[in-house]
C-alpha cells in the first residue's frame, strides 16, 4: 500500500528544549498468529518528547503493536531504542498503563503497595520502607495524585486510578510511555484532563509517547503525529493530515468532523 | 538429631498445667500447629490474590497419584513420590497453561482428574485402598519430634523465598501487563511459587488431610481480605486468623476426639464468617 507522500516520518523536535536525538525505531516488524498477519511490515519512529497517537479499528493490530513495542511477544523486524549518544542502551526503561478495566480492583491493596510492588526492596507485605513511600509519593505528585496514596486501589474512580498508573509509570521516569487505551470508561471531562496532563509531562521529562485510542477528537488536539494502523501502517502524519483520509474517515464514519 | 532443635519448647509446653500439656503427642501436634497455620496463612495471601486455590487444589488431590507411585517403587515413605510427583505436577499444569492454550482452570481440572484418578486405580488394586484413607482426613496427633524439627526447618526456607519474591507476585496479582511491562521474567516468580506451594501442601497433607488442606490455604486470607485495607494488614490479618482457627482447631478436636484438620477449617469458617458481618457493617 502506497504512503501519501507528506506523510513521511518527522525528524528532530519540535520546540526547542527536546532533544529530539533518542529515538525507538520499529523496521519491518511483523506478527503472525496461526499463520495470519495480525501485523506487517511495521516502520515506526518514536521520538522523545512527541506523542504519537494509534489509531485503528478493533482487531486492527493496536494491542500487538504496544507487545512488541514492550517486547512480550515474539515478532519479525526490529525493534530498537536510541539514546541521545544514538547508542543503543540494552534496555530502555519502558512505562506502561494498561486499560484500568484490566486492574484487580478487589484487592485489599493501597495506592502505595502498588508502588512498593514496582520498585525494589522491602516485601510489600512487611510494611514499606519511607524512602518508597518517599519515591511513591514523588510519582504521584507528578500527576497531581499525591492525596491518593494511601487510598485502597478498589475505591479509585477510573480517572484517578489512570493518574495512579501513569504517576507509576513515570517512576521512574522512562524513555518511552506505551499507553493502552487508557481512557475507555472514564468520562469526557476526565479524559481531557488525563491528555492534558500527558501532553504536559512529555515536554517536561522529554519522553516518546505512543498512545492507542480511539479518542480522535481528543487526540487531534493533543496528538503530534498519528498513525492509522490495519495490520500495517495504512498512514502517518499530523492528526490533521491523518483525518483528512479517506480511508481514515471511512472506517471512523467521520462525518461531523472537517 | 534434627529434634535438638525441639527439645528447649517441647520441655516448656510439658510444664504447662493444663491436662493436653501431659500427652508428647499433643505438645508435638501444638508445636506441629504453631508452625503450619502462619504457613499457609502467608501463602494464603498470595493464592488468594493470584487466583491459585484451584491449583493448590489440585495440588493437594495428585497426592493420591504421588502416594501409589511411592507404593509402586517400594518406598517406605511415600513423602518423597508425593514430593516429586507434585513438582511435576506444577510444571505439567504451567506448561499446558502455555502452550496448550487452554484457560488455566481447565489445564488444572483435565490434569487434576487424570491424577486422581490414576492415583485411585493403583492404590485400590486388590481392594485395599481403606489402607490409605489416612491421607484424606489427615492424622495431626501422628505427628514425630523429627517431622516438627523439619517443618521448622523448610518453615524458614518458605518464608525466606516468600519474601524474596513477594513484591513481584503482588504485582502480577494486581495487574500482568505491568508486571510484564517491568521485568523480563515476571512469570519466574509465580512459577517458583507454584512450586513452593506444591511443596508445603505435600508436606502438610498427611497431617491435615487431602480433603481439606486447601480450606486452610484460603479461608484465612479470604476472611483477612474482608478486614484489610493494605497488602501489609492483608499479610498480618491472615497469619494471625490461620494461627487462631489453628491453635483452637487443634483443642477443639483433642476434647472432642475429632480429626483435627477438619477440625480446625471449622474454625477458620467461623472466623471468615465473622469478617463478612464486619465487611457487610462497613
Amino acid at each position: 500500500m502506497q504512503l501519501p507522500p507528506d506523510h513521511a516520518p518527522v525528524h528532530h523536535g519540535i520546540a526547542p528544549h527536546r532533544c529530539g536525538e533518542c529515538c525507538t525505531t520499529m523496521k519491518g516488524v511483523g506478527v503472525r498468529y496461526n499463520g495470519a498477519p495480525v501485523l506487517e511490515d511495521i516502520d515506526l519512529h518514536l521520538h522523545c518528547g512527541e506523542l504519537t497517537a494509534v489509531i485503528g479499528e478493533n482487531g486492527a493490530g493496536k494491542t500487538t503493536l504496544v507487545k512488541c513495542l514492550l517486547g512480550e511477544i515474539s515478532h519479525g523486524g526490529e525493534v530498537h531504542f536510541l539514546d541521545a549518544a544514538h547508542r543503543r542502551p540494552d534496555s530502555p526503561v519502558i512505562g506502561y498503563v494498561p486499560q484500568h478495566s484490566s486492574f484487580d480492583k478487589s484487592a485489599p491493596v493501597s495506592v502505595l503497595d502498588l508502588f512498593a510492588a514496582s520498585l525494589a526492596g522491602r516485601p510489600a507485605c512487611l510494611g514499606v520502607s519511607r524512602s518508597v513511600r518517599d519515591a511513591a509519593l514523588e510519582g504521584l505528585r507528578r500527576t497531581g495524585a499525591g492525596e491518593l496514596i494511601d487510598r485502597r486501589v478498589g475505591t479509585l474512580s477510573g480517572g484517578e486510578l489512570q493518574r495512579v498508573l501513569l504517576g507509576l509509570a513515570l517512576t521512574p521516569v522512562p524513555n518511552i510511555l506505551v499507553l493502552d487505551e487508557p481512557m475507555s470508561g472514564v468520562d469526557h471531562s476526565g479524559r481531557e484532563q488525563f491528555y492534558e496532563l500527558l501532553s504536559r509531562l512529555r515536554r517536561e521529562y522529554d519522553f516518546a509517547v505512543l498512545l492507542v485510542s480511539h479518542d480522535l477528537a481528543t487526540l487531534a488536539r493533543f496528538a503530534d503525529r498519528m498513525v492509522f494502523l490495519d495490520h500495517r501502517i495504512v498512514c502517518e502524519g499530523t492528526p490533521a493530515e491523518v483525518l483528512r483520509d479517506t480511508r481514515v474517515r471511512e472506517a471512523f464514519s467521520l462525518h461531523s468532523l472537517t | 538429631m534434627i529434634e535438638i532443635l525441639l527439645a528447649p519448647w517441647h520441655n516448656a509446653l510439658a510444664s504447662l498445667p493444663f491436662e493436653w500439656a501431659r500427652f508428647g503427642f499433643m505438645r508435638l501436634a501444638l508445636l506441629a500447629v504453631l508452625l503450619v497455620s502462619p504457613l499457609l496463612g502467608a501463602l494464603g495471601t498470595v493464592v488468594v490474590a493470584n487466583r491459585m486455590a484451584f491449583f493448590s487444589e489440585a495440588i493437594g488431590h495428585a497426592a493420591f497419584t504421588g502416594i501409589a507411585l511411592g507404593v509402586l517403587l517400594g518406598l517406605s515413605d511415600p513423602l518423597w513420590s508425593m514430593l516429586g510427583f507434585a513438582l511435576l505436577l506444577t510444571l505439567a499444569i504451567a506448561w499446558f497453561r502455555r502452550r496448550g492454550g487452554l484457560s488455566s482452570d481447565t489445564a488444572i481440572g483435565l490434569v487434576m482428574a487424570f491424577t486422581v484418578s490414576l492415583g485411585i486405580v493403583i492404590l485400590s488394586r486388590g481392594g485395599d485402598f481403606a489402607r490409605y484413607t489416612n491421607f484424606l482426613i489427615g492424622d495431626m496427633l501422628a505427628i514425630t519430634a523429627s517431622d516438627v524439627a523439619w517443618l521448622a526447618l523448610l518453615a524458614v526456607a518458605v518464608c525466606a523465598l516468600l519474601f524474596f519474591f513477594f513484591n513481584r507476585l503482588l504485582l502480577a496479582a494486581l495487574s500482568p501487563a505491568i508486571a510484564r511491562s517491568r521485568a523480563k521474567h515476571a512469570g519466574a516468580a509465580e512459577l517458583v511459587f507454584a512450586c513452593l506451594l506444591a511443596v508445603v501442601v505435600t508436606c502438610a497433607l498427611p497431617w491435615i488431610g487431602i480433603l481439606v488442606i486447601n480450606a486452610l490455604l484460603i479461608l484465612p486470607a479470604a476472611a483477612a481480605r474482608n478486614l484489610a485495607r493494605n497488602t501489609a494488614q492483608f499479610f498480618v490479618w491472615s497469619v494471625a486468623i490461620s494461627l487462631v482457627a489453628g491453635i483452637t482447631g487443634l483443642f477443639a478436636s483433642f476434647y472432642a476426639s475429632t480429626a483435627t484438620g477438619a477440625t480446625i477449617v471449622l474454625a477458620a469458617m467461623a472466623v471468615y464468617l465473622l469478617t463478612l458481618l464486619r465487611r457487610s457493617a462497613s
